[in-house]
């Protein structure tokens, strides 16, 4: 009962955590300068340099003085963020948003890193018992059978571990 | 000097086709002892001596190239449009690799430059070399077919020839560019050879570990040249492009940073199977990987596959590249389902909490980054396929995904060296944890106390937490490796007498490769604290009449005049600025923007002030048209140096662990030597 309430309580702080940390990420700028700089570096510059609108400052660009004067205005406009990337990626194509979207086969691009990390998480906690299960039963086995003695064979193999691994042991 | 070049990588090739196919058809005899009318033995030495002849072959034709560039010789297509006659000596050099065919070819020298002494060595292991010499011939088949076939550096111009060329590229007409292609190359071609030997022993069954530690020095080497190059880039992309960042995450930037990545995954779990015989299949696929990650580099870099900044060196070889890719995993899985029962092995460890069980965790965290890039890399093309429209994946989806995994990556640094093989207890844990730990939250209270806010203006900034956490995080790994050091230090001290910098001394030359590693540990977190100050960038941009002034962090600057100069490489604009801080000048800068007469591209030259604070980084933008004042964006970029410096400290550490240990028992006897002169 003392374990399932712990684990209730634990669970809750787990909840209230997750849900502050989603609230902390959901929460946009406020003002127009912090949108400008916000926004500016979720949309790229189109003339090709390859970089984002925010950041973009190469000699003579053709784009980006345009670009960023519609961002300042779409922004006094009192458009929401959402509208403003929906906008631009109207008007320039998809390829202006400096990251795929939360919608489609885009939602693709943002799952796979986390389900792939998930999985490798997993299949590594399940390796390393499996491996500690491995070296228990061995040392199990070994306690039943009585004191360990090294006969030749194995002192060949422990030599021949030294010779390779060299004097430094390993790192 | 066209037919000297042509003729040279005509002969190059045949050199290499032969020593492929006599070195294979001698390794075919010795191993099933066929009689043959030539001894094999005889057969593998012609090989091998062919490969020697094919490296000069190849030589011949990179300084044919070279020499084309520093005499003008324009009839050469690639000379024409990579060089000019006012172009300064040093980017003279620099043009043999500024375009697809002049890098190419250099990809070509420098593989035949390692399989050269890789050959010269052979005398280590006869049998072994003569495998990883033949399989490096097979590669530079592949390359030398390109060079000959594809995209051919000797191509003659058509047509009447121009005075003068067309020049090199502005963005590469910096010192970094002369050193920075090299290296990266050098770290990508270097990845051949272990891979080489990985695939020997696997295709001869070479007993034990001993081939790991023969291709140890190499793939250390080959690790901190490619750690050199990506770095040199970075520094780079922050002098020249004027964007006051570094890492913009392009995915020519992306190809060089996975090989980098599954490279360091392999250092780390080879340990364990030299160590305890683990993991010998994942080592093998390790390295296969890497190895096809480079080539996989060198066509994002040249195929146009994605978009890039690097779009200088694009071309239509990405079908031979693609082919090759092919061939090669197709061997590497033909061979490895044949060998396969030569990796058995018994895995199993002692305890949960350990050092093995640490590695595992690090090779998790550093193939899930590569992951994370490659997927992202190749995303806007998968996008393509599927939806029939392109996405862009950039620094916002990289900064939100691969920072929380390279912050992990960097809290298994610190806990990695604290934990002991095969296991530990709760005792030994606690005791070695606890300092690091007090730092940590020391750190989080100084950043706090400072001003950092994470929360601003009743928003949450995602910046300025990864920042603090980096910044924590580092201090603690810091703080653990450090006390690594002094633990060991100390016992020394108490044995020689000496004092505790001199032991730490004496215990890093007694194990070189261990302590080596942890200098390289300290210099990942310096680089990961230099990271963290780009939360705390400032930005200020105005138009600046004389003697006017702008501010950004404790800096003001005070326009002292613009002017102009010219040569015969190029003409510039730039500004003369006083800098106050404290209301006194402390220094002039100088950006400047010039426009390159050859190609009439323009450029901008950045002025840095540095410290190990931040850095003051001045664009001149140019004149506003209609007031003709000259427009100043000004950055102050905190803890920039702290990444070139991290960069030396991974360099240095590299080079230590290269260095041989020290016999214990006669460093001990060197180090007990004056204590016992002192007692006398």
């Amino acid at each position: 009962m003392a374990t399932m309430l712990r684990s209730s309580r634990w669970f809750k702080a787990a909840q209230a955590a997750v849900l502050a940390i989603a609230v902390c990420f959901s929460m946009g700028a406020t003002d127009a300068s912090a949108r400008f700089i916000d926004l500016g570096h979720r949309l790229m510059c189109t003339c090709g340099c390859a970089q984002l609108l925010g950041e973009c400052n190469h000699v003579g660009c053709p784009e980006s003085g345009r670009e960023r004067q519609e961002l300042t205005n779409a922004i006094a406009s009192g458009k929401s963020d959402q509208q403003i990337l929906d906008w631009f990626a109207a008007k320039y194509g998809a390829t202006m948003l400096a990251a795929p979207t939360g919608k489609g086969f885009d939602l693709v691009a943002w799952i796979a890193p986390f389900a792939v990390f998930a999985a490798a998480l997993l299949g590594t906690i399940l390796l390393v018992r499996h491996w500690s299960g491995i070296s228990a039963a061995k040392a199990h086995a070994a306690a039943v059978a009585g004191p360990h003695r090294v006969d030749a064979a194995e002192r060949e193999r422990l030599d021949k571990i030294r010779r390779e691994t060299g004097d430094d042991g390993g790192f | 000097m066209a037919t000297f070049g042509s003729f040279s990588l005509l002969i190059a090739l045949a050199l290499a086709v032969y020593n492929l196919f006599a070195g294979a058809v001698a390794l075919r005899l010795l191993a099933t002892g066929q009689p043959a009318r030539v001894s094999p033995e005889k057969l593998a030495d012609t090989a091998r001596r062919a490969g020697i002849a094919g490296f000069l072959a190849i030589s011949c034709a990179a300084f044919a190239l070279v020499w084309s560039a520093f005499t003008n010789d324009f009839s050469l297509a690639y000379i024409l449009e990579h060089s000019n006659r006012a172009l300064p000596g040093p980017y003279k050099f620099a043009a043999l690799w500024s375009g697809q065919e002049g890098s190419l070819l250099l990809w070509g020298w420098l593989l035949g430059g390692f399989s050269f002494i890789l050959r010269l060595r052979h005398k280590t292991d006869v049998r072994l070399y003569a495998y990883a010499g033949t399989i490096l011939a097979g590669i530079q088949v592949f390359f030398l077919a390109v060079l000959n076939f594809a995209v051919r550096p000797f191509a003659l111009y058509q047509g009447p020839l121009p005075d003068d060329g067309n020049g090199l590229n502005p963005l590469l007409q910096y010192p970094e560019m002369v050193i920075h292609p090299p290296m990266l190359y050098l770290g990508y071609v270097g990845f051949a050879v272990p891979f080489a030997f990985a695939l020997a022993a696997l295709m001869m069954r070479y007993p034990g570990e001993k081939w790991i530690k023969i291709t140890r020095t190499w793939t250390l080497v080959t690790w901190m040249f490619l750690t050199v190059g990506i770095f040199l880039g970075m520094h780079w992309a922050y002098a020249v492009l004027g964007w006051g960042g570094y890492w913009g995450w392009d995915p020519v930037e992306n190809a060089s940073f996975m090989p980098w990545l599954t490279g360091t995954a392999f250092l780390h779990s080879v340990m364990m199977q030299e160590k305890k015989g683990m993991m010998k299949s994942w080592n093998v696929w390790l390295i296969f990987s890497t190895f096809l990650l480079t080539l996989l580099g060198t066509l994002l870099t040249r195929a146009g596959l994605v978009s890039s900044v690097h779009a200088f060196a694009q071309s239509s070889i990405g079908t031979w590249f693609v082919v090759f890719m092919l061939i090669v995993l197709a061997v590497c899985i033909f061979v490895y389902i044949l060998q396969r029962s030569h990796l058995k092995t018994d895995h199993s460890l002692d305890s949960l909490v350990s050092r093995e069980s640490s590695f595992l965790f690090n090779n998790l965290v550093l193939l899930t980054a590569c992951f994370v890039i490659l997927w992202g890399t190749l995303f806007p093309v998968l996008s393509e396929y599927v939806e029939g429209s392109k996405v862009t994946v950039g620094a916002p989806f990289y900064n939100r995904v691969a920072v929380p995994i390279g912050l992990f990556l960097l809290f298994l640094t610190g806990v990695g060296p604290l934990l002991p093989w095969r296991a530990t207890s709760l005792r030994a844990i606690r005791r070695n944890f606890l300092i690091p730990v007090i730092a940590l939250w020391a750190t989080v209270a100084v950043c706090l106390v400072s001003g950092v806010r994470i929360w601003k203006d009743g928003s949450f900034s995602t910046g300025s937490f990864y920042a603090v956490v980096s910044l924590s995080v580092s201090a603690a790994v810091f703080t653990a490796v450090l006390s690594e050091f002094l633990r060991g230090g100390a016992v020394i001290a108490k044995q020689t007498g000496k004092n505790l910098l001199v032991s730490c001394w004496i215990l890093t030359r007694r194990n070189t490769r261990r302590y080596g590693g942890y200098i390289v540990h300290i210099g990942v977190v310096m680089v990961f604290v230099g990271l963290a100050g780009a939360a705390f960038n400032q930005t200020v941009e105005s138009e600046l009449p004389l003697h006017g002034r702008m501010s950004v962090g404790p800096y003001t600057l005070e326009q002292m005049g613009a002017t102009q100069d010219s040569n015969l490489n190029y003409q510039s604009e730039f500004a003369v600025l006083d800098v106050y801080k404290d209301g006194k000048v402390q220094f002039q800068m100088s950006p400047e923007k010039r426009v390159y007469l050859a190609s009439q591209q323009p450029q901008t030259m950045v002025a840095i002030h540095s410290n190990i604070g931040w850095d003051l980084y001045v664009v001149y933008e140019g004149t506003n048209p209609d007031t003709g004042q000259p427009i100043i964006k000004a950055f102050l970029n905190p803890l920039v140096s702290w990444i070139w410096a991290g960069l030396v400290m991974m360099v240095f550490g590299t080079f230590i662990a290269l260095v041989p240990s020290q016999n214990p028992s006669s460093a001990r006897a060197v180090a007990a030597e004056p204590a016992v002169k002192g007692a006398n």
